[in-house]
């Protein structure tokens, strides 16, 4: 009997031991389930933001030093502080708008054309993802990677009103400029519920990937409005006004190609194939550019030059911004070309023929690459490369031309139109308020002394030193 | 004593250093200098605003010889300056009226 009893104390043992382990197995696979789901998302959010804060990095590198060293080096020697200063300044003072409220008028959700204050003082921004954005990265990353786009747009337009704008008026001129025309211009195109915004509820589509408009074409086409508000420099263009030094463009340019792959590959807001494709594009688009201009200018001059090689690298570089995430390698060539083309024609026989000053070309290289680069990026976006536009049932969608869907190119050039249109009016109205409250133009003697020493009282290079 | 001048091409400067080194000139000035004579000028292209450059890189040379050196010193910084074509250069020479080697206040010959 108590043989019985035991054996029976043995079998409710052990079954109650299986009974009991069970459940507790399976709750350890749930357990170690959701922690190895917790860990690939963390590992994704690490890739994803170690790539993003490096681009940040990297598009900051383009305003200083690289455009402060290209533009620099373009200049005659008595404006080389004055006009690296531009870009320089811009990188503390748009920073600043940007913390306070300009984050919050190009990203918060507003009406379609511009944002609301919801992260004014960047209320809210931190570390938490923002789906619409970003959603493996956090959002203060997202933030200030777009940032570094605000800085970099109005130094681009200094090109065009250098050696000869008053430093107090570039300063108040580039606040002005970020929130009449930047702001508004970037919440329309990458902002939730833009008017433009192709992917987050925009009513006409645009596809830019990096910036085309928002960035190259708000630009290029001010730096024209000032370079035509402002006129000519002294002497222009009866006195030689020669590249002081080629070495510091040179220098510059390559920054801001390697810095490029930041701002376009960076674009993709992820360490994807998307920002591997953005980033092939990008390389590709400048390589052809510099020689399409090299060989026009070989053509045309006799001779192919370093500053030619160099302004047709940025000039592809424009071009295939708003394209690179978007277009295949071959395109992307094609695209790089033809902008090295007509941005040569742009600022050789187009700027000559009216004869406004646009000092270091921003409209012929930013404004008319832009727009190139805008309107062909209708033709050859392709889902191949972008699966990101789909209908409510999840089916990808066609991008460009390519794609069979001719109308897209409608689209771009509505998108370049309203570019142009913000910019002009735009920047007009801003010279007119500075032009009373403070005045644009240094005065004549300033000019002639130079930047260096009537703005900051300093050389760039001083002999007795 | 006298003073040579001379405007060279510029990539003739260490031949002419040689040059007069090897005749025991030791003291000489020399400076980084623009000019032109009958030698035409080069075009410069940039984003196709074209540049007519005639005022071309040189270097002046300079030195003081005693009047017994003068020809030996002029003639061996022609032949080394010399490549034959338009654009070499020209020698001047002056008349000094008194050196002073500030040193130790040395006059005439002996201070150079």
């Amino acid at each position: 009997m108590s043989r019985v009893f035991a054996c029976f104390f043995t079998w409710c043992l052990v079954s109650s031991t299986s009974l009991f382990a069970q459940p507790a197995a399976a709750t350890g696979i749930d357990a170690r389930l959701s922690a190895v789901e917790a860990a690939a998302k963390t590992a994704q959010i690490s890739g994803d933001n170690a790539w993003m804060l490096t681009s940040a990095a990297l598009v900051l590198m383009m305003t200083g030093p690289g455009l402060a060293l290209f533009y620099g080096g373009l200049v005659r020697r008595k404006n080389v502080l004055g006009t690296m200063m531009h870009s320089f300044a811009l990188m503390a003072v748009v920073t600043v708008l940007w913390a306070i409220y300009g984050y919050s008028l190009a990203f918060a959700e507003g009406n379609p054309f511009i944002g609301g204050f919801s992260y004014f003082l960047l209320n809210g921004v931190g570390s938490t993802p923002n789906a619409d954005y970003g959603a493996t990265i956090p959002h203060q990353t997202y933030m200030i990677y777009q940032l570094m786009f605000a800085v970099i747009t109005p130094a681009l337009i200094s090109g065009a009103f250098a050696e000869r704008m008053k430093f107090s008026a570039m300063l108040l001129f580039t606040c002005l400029w970020s929130t009449i025309v930047y702001f508004p211009m970037a919440h329309m195109v990458w902002g939730k519920g833009g008017f433009l915004n192709a992917f987050l509820g925009g009513k006409v589509p645009c596809f830019d990937f990096a910036g085309g408009t928002v960035v190259h074409i708000t630009s290029g086409v001010s730096a024209l409005v000032c370079a035509l508000y402002l006129g000519k420099r002294v002497g222009f263009p009866r006195e030689a006004m020669k590249p002081h030094n080629l070495v510091l463009s040179a220098v510059g340019a390559c920054l801001l190609w390697v810095g490029w792959f930041g701002f376009n590959a960076g674009s993709a807001v992820s360490a994807s194939g998307l920002a591997s494709s953005a980033f092939v594009a990008t390389h590709f688009g400048a390589s052809a550019a510099a020689l399409g201009w090299m060989f026009a200018e070989w053509a045309r001059h006799g001779k192919p030059s370093m500053l030619g090689g160099i302004s047709g690298a940025v000039a592809g570089l424009v071009a295939i911004t708003p394209a690179s995430g978007f277009v295949k390698p071959f395109p992307a060539l094609l695209i790089g070309f033809l902008a090295g083309i007509f941005c040569f024609y742009m600022v050789t026989t187009v700027k000559s023929k009216f004869g406004y000053d646009d000092s270091l070309d921003a409209f012929g290289v930013h404004g008319a690459g832009g727009s190139l680069g805008a309107i062909l990026t209708g033709v050859f976006a392709t889902n191949a490369v972008n699966d990101g536009l789909k209908d409510a049932a999840g089916k990808v969608l066609p991008l460009g031309l390519v794609d069979g869907h001719p109308g897209q190119v409608l689209n771009q050039a509505i998108a370049v139109v309203i570019s142009f249109v913000l910019a002009i009016v735009g920047t007009l109205v801003i010279l007119k308020i500075v032009d009373a409250l403070i005045g644009v133009r240094i005065t004549t003697e300033q000019e002639v002394a130079g930047l260096d020493v009537s703005m900051h009282g300093e050389e760039g290079y001083s002999l007795e030193a | 004593m006298k003073k040579i001048e001379a405007i060279i091409q510029p990539h003739k400067l260490d031949d002419v250093k040689e040059a007069l080194k090897a005749i025991g000139i030791d003291g000489l000035t020399i400076s980084e200098v623009r000019g032109h004579g009958r030698q035409k000028g080069h075009k410069e292209v940039y984003r196709g605003m074209e540049y007519q450059i005639d005022l071309l890189p040189k270097i002046k040379v300079e030195t003081v010889v005693t009047d017994a050196r003068l020809d030996e010193v002029t003639r061996a910084l022609s032949a080394a300056a010399r490549t034959g074509k338009i654009g070499d250069g020209k020698i001047f020479i002056y008349d000094v009226l008194e050196a002073v080697r500030i040193r130790n206040d040395d006059t005439g010959e002996a201070a150079l």
